[in-house]
């Protein structure tokens, strides 16, 4: 936890079972109005309503549910869901509970990422506390109505399962490549059946949300991103950590919080997120400004951004699931001409066909990885084409 | 009615690779059953869940498509049907977005067409295209679109030099993995169209690749050589194994005698190689067009076809009556038809238990290729050595049937070339020829007259209306035509996946000549239901065996007809590219129109056969000679491979 704080983050003040009694209370039809309400967004990155997500999967009429939990945190730059499940577990099993109760799924899946699989053995005690406890299992604290359980799945270190359609993929045991869209999980989803599926940080704010009410957690952040956020920060700063903030705030408040203040740019949103030049830092992170599901990523004056845009480049050439022409091939064109204005040998005729084609990945790719994985390339070249281009003997 | 497997939970296909498919109401016409959605400024009113590619072909507007094809599920991987929906932040691809509210599309914006552009690109920047010393050239989706989009010259590379040996190891398919542009076409041909499963997208990111189990060579696996994945692909990366080198070879050596036979199903599909609509029989001017090309004869398959209903459909009468009447506990039932090599090896591979209720008939190809190198070579005093029989199917599993080691029964290899119908035009352009224009001429003698039931063995439910019509005629002493008009089975025919048919013998008649060493009366079968069974495309057959094996009804069936390929032998891995259920559809017509102009329709009235019964099978049908020539025996391989 970031020393700026108590090392106790807001949502955790809230008692256990106070949640998920307040919820089993509400009723479902409650539920989803109380987390409609609030304002809650998907904390994985995308943004989307929580509330709408559950009150689509509530709606579907089927013989089995499932709520999964996204704990597949590969995004470079990412790592607040890790300190939240190794810090909080019970509060995000408790928030997969109230969801399940919600939409009426019996089942719960954590779906931990391969590289987490040493936080198993603690989140299984856990589990194992609760169901002694009567939160888990049969009779959810004592309602006849109320049954659920969860179990762990661990992911096989795939980036692109961190896309839902991918996750349930690799879930269902096929290989880790996303789905068309529609169906949407919320209708079909693991084993063909209606899914929620959720950010780490998204569950474990439905306790407190429940608790507290929606009108607390939409009295805090901006107009269109509610509540408090968690955001990983690393890079060139004096004190890289987790840390919790109002959406809204400005890139230079949060560079001062953390001891960046010289920094030249700020990665938002880890690898597949834009870059931010420091004569922007007044913008806000926001979902309608800088969006990101957490990560910041600093980087100090003396980085040099080409070697930084290559980084991601060469992530999202590894990780592309190969599925679609615009991912697979298209990461590789542009990793292909980052290397070549490396040597100085890259036309200015030429970057601007790979900007076009980056602006076509992310218009023609299938899922949210090619989409998003010519964010940095772009946004370097449109912020730092000088220092990037310097290097170029010929011009034609 | 379709010839697609219905995908249920057993099916093995990746849920993202199936596509979406809303529940259609059957209430079209009900309020909300229907929605008005806007393409290029035109209105359409469609179904709920009609996709955009389908609404913009019905008014005859073009979205090119490479990973799309009509007989798979929905993929959504190439992107190149990208379109503008309003209001979507994305581009959508057409083939996999299901309407289901009012939307306006637009499909060839600007964004629209630098996205195609840059999507042909990339995949020609992998693609190793030599187009013209490859046998798709002028017929390549990747190369038509090319044109359309005006590519000019190759924005993101090409490659100089091939990087992938060319994988010769089966004798049907050849996989060049150098011009493969991952549409995966043939991922889900193999895995969901036919749920045999041996291709699968390997590796991540650029290195994907589709490979084999462990990236074994392709005539190792459990691949059954069905060849729907050739017809299937949109490039050149998959094909047929090409013998017609060797087939001109043996033409142009004057010490052989080339013999050549043709199947039903190539003769009502070659023109579509000419440039004809699907459905035009050419079959008596290819016999022309053979000839000129140096065939010394040429015979028509359908005589073996006939020979096969009668070895067959003997054997079914024997295997009944050893178990209903000597209560012969080891005899199998219900028994498969053994004509489509693919099958065979999809139960040799897939339900070995089962390999005693294969028909031990040889297929019609098989059993000319021994006649041809026995009895004809008698007859006309040729060396059998010096014969080379060339059998034209629409098969490319012929090509691995010929040479299973068990099909040298005449003491030579019995068929020594399977020519698919794409490799024979290729043949007869090479000499000048367009087939179209032949004047018609007949088949050789001593095969020359051939039945319609012999034609219909290229539909699905062919080989089982051929021998229903002899079937009870043999054995009830009436004429077919008294329960079924013009001799026409319908209830077998049609192109749905599964069929079930029940036929009640309610009269019998005198045991014919020609197989009373055999039984010594009917009574037996007096006023028996005979249960048969159809299944087209090995996942409809996978559907009947697992109902076998769950003691269903198909285990009380007597016999069953099963094709490897959707649609029967005229939907094979070796017709013409493309294919489609409406292609399909054509040539089962053109099939059935042939059938219907035969004076003879059923094979046990064939002169030519009981002429070969007379003179050279003495002992009759599964007589001592018949099992020598005409019959073998399979091999259970099981599904592991070492």
């Amino acid at each position: 936890m970031s020393p700026s704080h108590t090392g106790e983050l807001t949502f955790s003040t809230v008692k256990p079972r106070v949640g998920l009694q307040a919820a089993l209370d509400k009723g479902r039809a409650g539920i989803v109005a109380e987390v409609s309400g609030s304002g809650l967004k998907g904390r994985g990155g995308a943004g989307f309503p929580t509330g709408v997500k559950w009150n689509l999967a509530a709606a579907t009429v089927a013989d089995e549910k499932f709520v999964v939990c996204n704990a597949d945190e590969g995004e470079p730059g990412t790592f607040k869901d890790r300190v939240i499940l190794n810090r909080f577990a019970d509060l995000v099993f408790e928030g997969m509970i109230i969801a399940g109760y919600a939409i009426g799924a019996q089942k719960g899946i954590l779906y931990l990422r391969g590289e987490y699989s040493y936080l198993r053995k603690d989140l299984e005690k856990t589990l194992e506390r609760m169901r002694t406890e009567g939160m888990l299992g049969e009779r959810v604290l004592g309602r006849d109505d109320v049954s659920f359980d969860i179990e762990i799945f661990i992911g096989s270190g795939a980036y692109v399962c961190g896309e839902e359609t991918a996750l349930i993929e690799s879930l269902e045991g096929q290989r880790g490549e996303p789905r068309n869209r529609p169906p949407f999980p919320v209708n079909t989803g693991y084993k063909g059946r209606p899914t929620v599926v959720n950010n780490v940080e998204t569950l474990a704010w439905i306790p407190s949300i429940m608790a507290r009410g929606a009108d607390w957690f939409s009295s805090l952040g901006t107009d269109k991103s509610k509540g408090l956020k968690l955001f990983s920060v690393s890079g060139d700063v004096e004190r890289p950590g987790v840390y919790e903030f109002p959406w809204g705030l400005t890139i230079a408040d949060l560079m001062r919080e953390v001891g960046g203040e010289n920094a030249k740019a700020v990665q938002v949103g880890g690898a597949s997120g834009y870059i931010v030049p420091a004569r922007d830092f007044e913008r806000h992170i926001a979902f309608e400004d800088v969006p990101t599901g957490g990560a910041v990523i600093v980087f100090g004056p003396h980085r040099d951004m080409l070697q930084v845009v290559s980084n991601f480049m060469e992530f999202f050439v590894g990780e592309s699931c190969g599925q679609c022409t615009p991912c697979r091939e298209g990461n590789v064109k542009l990793l292909e001409g980052l290397r070549l204005l490396e040597e100085g040998r890259c036309s200015t005729r030429q970057m601007r066909e790979l900007c076009a084609l980056g602006e076509t990945m992310q218009q023609a790719s299938k899922c949210g990885l090619g989409q998003s994985s010519p964010n940095a390339f772009l946004s370097i070249v449109k912020h730092y084409g000088d220092e990037i281009m310097g290097r170029t003997d010929v011009i034609v | 009615m379709t010839d697609k497997p219905i995908l249920d939970d057993t099916s093995r296909a990746p849920v993202s690779q199936r596509g979406y498919v809303i529940e259609k109401s059957g209430m079209d016409d009900a309020i909300g059953g229907k929605v008005t959605i806007n393409i290029d400024g035109k209105d359409i009113k469609i179904p709920l869940g009609t996709t955009i590619l389908e609404a913009a072909r019905s008014l005859g507007i073009r979205i090119p498509t490479l990973c799309y094809h009509e007989d798979l599920c929905v993929a959504g991987v190439c992107r190149i049907c990208v379109v503008e929906v309003e209001g979507q932040r994305t581009l959508q691809a057409a083939c996999g977005y299901p309407v289901t509210a009012p939307i306006t599309v637009k499909t060839h914006t600007r964004r629209v067409r630098q996205a195609r552009r840059h999507i042909l690109d990339l995949m020609l920047s992998k693609h190793y295209g030599e187009c013209y010393a490859c046998f798709r050239n002028n017929n390549c989706e990747l190369q038509t679109l090319a044109k359309e989009y005006g590519v000019d010259f190759f924005r993101f590379g090409h490659p100089e030099k091939p990087l992938y040996a060319v994988d010769r190891s089966s004798p049907s398919v050849i996989r060049d993995m150098n011009k493969c542009i991952l549409c995966r076409r043939c991922v889900r041909t193999c895995i969901d169209l036919q749920e045999v499963g041996v291709l699968e997208g390997h590796g991540r990111g650029a290195d994907v690749e589709i490979q084999t189990f462990m990236n074994k060579p392709l005539g190792e696996v459990i691949c059954i050589n069905c060849g729907q994945c050739i017809n299937r692909c949109p490039t050149g990366a998959l094909r047929a194994n090409d013998p017609t080198d060797e087939v001109w070879a043996a033409i142009d050596n004057p010490d052989k005698h080339v013999v050549i036979q043709t199947a039903p199903s190539p003769r009502a599909a070659i023109g579509e190689n000419f440039g004809l609509e699907p459905g035009t029989a050419l079959t008596f001017e290819l016999n022309t067009a053979l000839r000129r090309c140096g065939f010394d004869r040429v015979f028509d398959t359908n005589f073996s076809a006939d020979l096969t209903i009668i070895e067959e459909g003997t054997e079914l009468l024997l295997r009944l009556y050893k178990a209903l009447v000597e209560k012969d506990a080891s005899i199998a039932l219900p028994q498969f038809t053994s004509c489509s090599p693919g099958w065979v090896k999809f139960l040799e591979h897939f339900y070995p238990e089962y390999v005693p209720n294969l028909s031990s008939a040889k297929s019609p190809q098989q059993m000319f290729g021994a006649l041809i190198k026995t009895y004809y070579a008698e007859l006309n005093k040729i060396d059998p050595k010096d014969i080379v029989t060339v059998a034209l199917m629409p098969c490319s599993a012929k090509k691995f049937e010929c040479n299973r080691p068990e099909m040298c029964d005449s003491g030579y290899k019995d068929v020594d070339y399977g020519l698919t119908t794409r490799e024979l035009a290729q043949m007869i352009s090479e000499t000048g020829i367009f087939l179209p224009d032949m004047p018609r001429s007949d088949f050789d003698d001593p095969f020359g007259t051939a039945t319609g039931s012999g034609v219909i063995f290229g539909a699905t439910g062919g080989v089982m209306e051929a021998a229903l019509r002899s079937v009870y005629e043999l054995v009830s002493g009436e004429r077919i035509e008294n329960i079924f008009e013009h001799a026409d089975i319908i209830p077998v025919r049609g192109f749905q996946g599964v069929k079930y048919v029940e036929l009640t013998l309610d009269k019998i008649g005198p045991v014919p000549d020609l197989l009373k060493p055999l039984v010594p009366n009917w009574d037996w079968l007096k006023g028996a239901t005979v249960k048969l069974g159809v299944a087209h495309g090995t996942a409809n057959a996978k559907r009947v065996m697992d109902d076998i094996k769950a003691g269903g009804k198909f285990s009380e069936c007597h016999f069953i007809e099963f094709m490897a390929c959707p649609g029967g032998c005229l939907g094979g891995g070796g017709q013409p590219i493309p294919t489609s259920p409406s292609i399909r559809e054509a040539r089962a017509k053109a099939i059935y129109a042939e059938d219907s102009v035969y004076e003879i329709r059923k094979s046990h009235e064939n002169p030519a056969v009981l002429k070969v019964y007379n003179e050279f099978l003495r002992e009759g049908p599964c007589g001592h000679k018949s099992h020598k020539l005409l019959h073998t025996s399979y091999i259970e391989r099981g599904k592991y491979i070492s």
